[in-house]
């Protein structure tokens, strides 16, 4: 069921274009992420769900009504900011409460709420602080809290987690997460964090200079990014200048060794030098199978980063790097020693051509 | 190091002089209306002159009927700008400025010039001549009261807060008066206060509009006839002044820290 849907959106600052033709619809219930660089238009495609920024085309239909010009104060919309805003001048329970009584609701039911509410963020005790008194994480959950007492029909929430600290941002991140499937709130997230939007959301919208470059859900995003702009900016990647040699068979030549993606390779010609992704986490020191690609290279660099060992070689110019899991029976390669490195074809991911 | 402290303290020492013996002086001369001994007699004789406390009394009603319309007025509109016109503050600060260059003067001929004829001939009856000093003293208030509410202002993240409370349901009255009013309740006390001072003691505004009804043209008329009495006016009104700048530090102290640790 089509509950949050926004259409041909587009929003210009003078002659800056932050948001173009912008569209998507959000189910019920439905965790979507906004992710992208700073400037990329995410806050103020989510300003403009909130109403604090009119869309200059487009329209905006929450619940099958149109909301586009509606204010702020009637689209029963819950907002958390990154830097909280929480009054100074109310305590705990009468910020969670502040919502309610703009609504002139029962002063009994509004402690109900409060309490509930409280009991939801586990500050049952903290009802009759002052935000000063409390820790950034704490203030975040009052301000979740507060956005979700008043039952909005959307939840949305403007990089929540950026001003806290990463231990807590994890906690907070679960946190999140569980409320949201709890209530089953629909929920928009703004962040500029990878790992946020993956492990929290159902589906990502992945935005660049005002424009989706892709919509899908973690797994699509991260294992069949559309754009060369997704599949760079979402995990990490080693890049290599590979030249085609059959474009039909996807053949491709790297420093003089050959690896095949696995599809033919589209709109490329015999000759041509294309960027080829590969994630680091698919290439393996253990080969076999005629499936698997394989390049020889030299040990760069071994570095010991804990649960992980990050391996770096070169192939000639080109420069590789690859995690491998940690146990204490793992043996590792020495610096400057050869080594032969494996990957499937189907982890080639092509980028971008450039036609010599 | 010890001899740097040693200037220090003599720097402090010279600074206290110059402050605190023209004050004990006059405190001393306050005292000597009796001839041979010390005593209080110039504060008897002006705590017990109806002129005194009517005076007095008359200035604090304006001073509070000041300090309602310069808050009325000025917390909106700086923080209207604040919110959606912060092209403006440059031009809105200078002109916040202008009492500091115009003289008291200047300002009351101005209006006695305006206000004394049609369409508007306010210094016909009681009621506009006092409205009219009122105007000025709100005139007279406002570098103090706006720079106040302006940093009251930038201690809060105004925005965000007004867009929490847009979110919550609130309209724009709900806003100013449950959000940015007691947000800024330090910064309106301090703009208050000081106002408050500043009129009490206004002599030249007053004097044009409404002679020595006001306490500061009072306290003038006393010092050119009454000598003792004169010095003692002079402590009493340094009292005053004291008392509210001590009134705003006591009413601020914590609930600052609270303000700005909230604002954070």
């Amino acid at each position: 069921m089509n509950f949050l849907t926004l259409t041909n959106i587009s929003k210009t600052f003078g002659n800056t274009v932050a948001v173009k033709d912008f569209n998507i619809v959000v189910e019920k219930g439905e965790f979507v992420s906004f992710l992208g660089p700073s400037g990329c238009g995410k806050t103020t495609t989510l300003r403009m769900i909130a109403g604090f920024e009119l869309p200059t085309t487009g329209q905006i239909v929450l619940d099958g009504e149109d909301i586009t010009f509606t204010p702020p104060n009637r689209r029963n919309v819950g907002m958390v900011f990154q830097s909280y805003a929480l009054f100074p001048n109310l305590t705990v329970a009468q910020n969670i409460g502040f919502g309610l009584r703009v609504r002139k609701m029962p002063v009994q039911e509004i402690d109900q709420r409060v309490k509930e509410m409280l009991s939801l963020i586990h500050l049952q005790q903290f009802g009759h602080r002052y935000p000063y008194q409390l820790s950034g994480g704490q203030q975040q959950r009052v301000a979740l809290a507060r956005a979700l007492a008043i039952r909005p029909r959307v939840l949305l929430l403007d990089e929540p987690l950026s001003a806290l600290d990463a231990k807590i941002r994890v906690e907070l991140r679960s946190e999140i997460r569980r409320i949201q499937q709890q209530l089953g709130i629909t929920t928009i997230y703004v962040t500029h964090d990878q790992e946020e939007a993956l492990s929290l959301s159902d589906r990502v919208v992945v935005m660049k200079d005002g424009l989706i470059e892709q919509i899908g859900t973690p797994f699509e995003i991260y294992n069949f990014p559309q754009t060369p702009f997704v599949a760079s900016f979402v995990g990490t990647l080693n890049v290599l200048r590979a030249k085609v040699l059959d474009a039909d068979k996807g053949l491709l030549s790297l420093e003089g060794q050959t690896f095949y993606s696995s599809e033919p390779l589209k709109q490329v010609r015999n000759g041509d030098v294309v960027s080829v992704a590969v994630r680091p986490e698919i290439i393996t020191l253990v080969g076999g199978g005629a499936e698997l690609n394989q390049l020889n290279c030299r040990v760069e660099t071994v570095t010991f980063l804990g649960s992980i060992v990050r391996i770096q070689v070169r192939i000639a110019e080109t420069m590789l790097f690859f995690d491998t899991f940690n146990n204490p029976h793992l043996v590792l390669p020495q610096v400057g020693a050869p080594v032969t490195i494996y990957f499937p074809r189907e982890a080639c991911l092509i980028l971008e051509l450039t036609r010599e | 190091m010890r001899k740097s402290r040693l200037w220090s303290w003599f720097w402090i020492f010279i600074g206290t002089l110059y402050f605190v013996v023209p004050l004990l002086a006059t405190f001393e001369f306050s005292l000597r209306a009796r001839k041979g001994t010390l005593s209080f007699l110039a504060y008897e004789r002006v705590f017990k002159d109806p002129a005194f406390w009517k005076s007095f009394g008359f200035s604090l009603e304006l001073a509070v009927f000041t300090v309602i319309i310069s808050v009325l007025l000025i917390v909106p509109t700086a923080y209207w700008i604040r919110l959606r016109l912060p092209q403006l503050r440059g031009a809105v600060e200078f002109i916040t400025m202008l009492p500091f260059v115009i003289p008291a003067i200047v300002l009351v001929f101005g209006l006695i010039r305006v206000f004394s004829g049609p369409p508007l001939p306010l210094t016909d009856t009681y009621f506009g001549t006092t409205a009219l000093l009122v105007a000025g003293y709100v005139v007279l208030a406002l570098p103090y009261m706006y720079r106040s509410i302006d940093i009251g202002l930038a201690a809060i993240d105004v925005r965000t807060l007004t867009e929490a409370a847009q979110s919550l349901g609130a309209g724009w009255g709900t806003i100013l008066f449950k959000i940015v009013f007691p947000n800024l309740r330090v910064a309106i006390l301090s703009g208050s206060f000081l106002t408050l001072a500043i009129v009490m003691g206004e002599f030249t505004m007053a004097s044009f509009l409404v002679g020595i009804k006001a306490f500061g043209p009072y306290m003038s008329l006393i010092g050119q006839n009454k000598t003792y009495e004169s010095s003692s006016l002079a402590i009493i009104s340094f009292i005053l002044t004291w008392a509210f700048i001590g009134l705003i530090q006591l009413l601020t102290r914590g609930r600052a820290e609270g303000q700005m640790a909230g604002a954070r």
